[in-house]
């Protein structure tokens, strides 16, 4: 058990709040409309700031504790210096601040380097915050239905769903498999933890070979006990959970539409 | 009208090292209300004639009728699956969602049924298999036996006239097992409902109306329990354990004693013994 307690899937944190309650759909629609926003509007810190601002509210509303927020951060850590760092040397407008050898740095390279930071930090936290919120179910439904409109052009939305959760279902089931297989070997003698990294990878080959084939096993009966059941794909389907609007949405669109309305204001008419 | 009606039936799977013969002309017939056991030794055919009930598997001659329609109509394809519920053996292969409840209204959303009905139908096939308390739990933390009844509770949903569990208490452990035999044996004598159980477990074949035993694709003895496993010799010459209590009361009888004929478990055995005294 101890690598499933390690991956908390879809990193979903269940609870109540309003941020919790408000359909998926309106979310995700959220996320991406907010990284919308976030790339048309010029770069400036009074318009980030607005929508940082905006971002903390949510994250406020939604009881959801900051140290884990800003954890979802660690990933892109080193794209985040990365950029920082090339634009402090690459861009230069503004003053000659200093000079490091054959270096010079210009004060409009950090804040052009400072800027782009944020938007990246700000990118990464309205994802968070959808994902922390929304169960993983909810957010396939959510999904589903975004890409219904693109079935027309030849996407399967029903069945890319689907696969979607079938993956999820399939997540804790393999991983007790492969924990399982691991101990199968290390009891006759496998070593994972010593020698080098190509060593390892190859001391992996015995675990990742039987858990493939495996893999394909459940496959085939899973496909089998589905179309026992009837499963004929998307066509003539009923849903168990149908998504509702309540009220909630139509308040949390009103305050997209206002924060946003004041980000484009801000960036445009002044 | 039965619900099953097997004539003839016969099936060749084609592989690289040629043709084998999986069904031999089997012919068998389940009426409504009634709890078939299959049994028969491994490749003997019996899950090959489980997957043509419902139409996984089609005839390569002779017929399968399911409640009067023909499994190798194309047409009728839909309405044969719902009418016969299919359990697999394996529990973690055959729940779909995340979500127990999810899982079992996966049937009935296939079927076309509308959302108000699939959540009464959700409601009462839980209740059916007593796991309304783990409704909102995920699949992968359920032990073996409540995934079976998870799976049972989705074929419920579907409305079927007929449920097969094939092999489905294999891969369980002795708590699981009872669990899910209790289940269909409850659902059989309180609710009518007809039930074909493909096992090799004989201690859970005594508890069927009656027994089919399948050899070389070919069924070679049927009849109550009782009747077939008199036949202790028969059954032991095609490799099949006879229940210890049923053999022990035959061969004491044989010696002498004054035992009848149709004692199957333990129990029976214990009291027939403590009457003689």
């Amino acid at each position: 058990m101890s690598m499933m307690q390690q991956i908390t899937l879809g990193q979903y944190l269940p609870g109540k709040s309003v941020v919790h309650r408000l359909d998926p759909r309106t979310k995700l629609l959220m996320a991406f409309g907010f990284i919308m926003v976030l790339f048309i509007i010029t770069a400036g810190w009074v318009e980030y700031g607005i929508l940082g601002l905006a971002a903390l509210l949510i994250i406020y509303t939604a009881k959801l504790p900051l140290g884990m927020v800003l954890r979802g951060l660690r990933p892109i850590l080193i794209i985040l210096s990365l950029t920082i760092v090339l634009h402090i040397f690459s861009t230069r407008t503004g003053t000659l601040l200093f000079r490091l050898w054959f270096l010079e740095v210009y004060s409009g390279g950090v804040n052009q380097g400072f800027l782009l930071a944020a938007r990246l930090v700000l990118l990464v936290l309205s994802t968070s915050v959808l994902t922390l919120t929304t169960s993983p179910i909810a957010l396939t439904d959510a999904i589903e239905f975004v890409l219904k409109p693109f079935k027309r052009i030849g996407l399967p939305a029903h069945e890319l769903a689907m696969m979607m959760t079938i993956a999820l279902r399939f997540i804790p089931t393999l991983i007790e498999e492969a924990e399982r297989i691991m101990k199968a070997q290390l009891a006759r003698g496998a070593d994972f933890e010593s020698g080098g990294l190509i060593k390892r990878a190859k001391s992996l080959l015995p675990l990742l070979v039987p858990l493939f084939i495996s893999a394909f096993r459940r496959a085939d009966e899973l496909a089998m006990a589905m179309e026992a059941r009837c499963y004929r794909g998307g066509d003539g389907r009923t849903k168990f959970k149908v998504l509702r609007y309540t009220k909630l949405d139509f308040y949390a669109w009103t305050c997209f539409v206002a924060v946003s309305a004041l980000a484009f204001y801000v960036s445009y008419a002044l | 009208m039965d619900i099953l009606d097997i004539a003839d039936l016969h099936h060749i799977y084609r592989g690289h090292e040629g043709e084998t013969i999986a069904l031999a002309g089997v012919d068998l017939v389940v009426s409504e209300g009634e709890f078939v056991a299959v049994i028969g030794r491994n490749g003997s055919g019996k899950s090959t004639l489980a997957k043509h009930f419902n139409a996984i598997l089609l005839p390569g001659g002779g017929r399968v009728l399911v409640a009067g329609l023909d499994t190798r109509e194309e047409a009728l394809l839909w309405s044969v699956r719902q009418m016969v519920g299919m359990v697999f053996q394996h529990p973690d292969n055959q729940i779909v969602a995340t979500v127990v409840e999810e899982d079992v209204a996966f049937g009935p959303e296939n079927l076309g049924v509308p959302t108000a009905e699939i959540i009464e139908r959700v409601d009462a096939s839980l209740r059916q298999v007593n796991m309304e308390d783990y409704r909102t739990h995920a699949p992968h933390l359920l032990s073996g036996g409540q995934k079976q009844r998870v799976a049972i509770a989705g074929i419920l949903a579907m409305r079927p006239r007929l449920i097969v569990l094939d092999e489905a208490t294999a891969m369980l452990d002795p708590i699981g097992r009872s669990e899910v035999m209790s289940t269909i044996l409850r659902l059989n004598r309180e609710e009518g409902m007809t039930a074909v159980l493909i096992t090799h477990h004989m201690d859970e074949a005594v508890k069927a109306n009656r027994v089919v035993v399948i050899d070389q694709g070919q069924v070679v003895l049927s009849g109550t329990p009782a009747e077939v496993f008199s036949q202790y010799k028969l059954l032991e010459a095609l490799g099949l354990d006879v229940p210890v209590a049923a053999k022990l009361s035959i061969l004491l009888a044989e010696s002498g004693l004054p035992l009848p004929a149709h004692i199957l478990t333990a129990e029976q055995l214990v009291d027939e013994l403590c009457r003689l005294n």
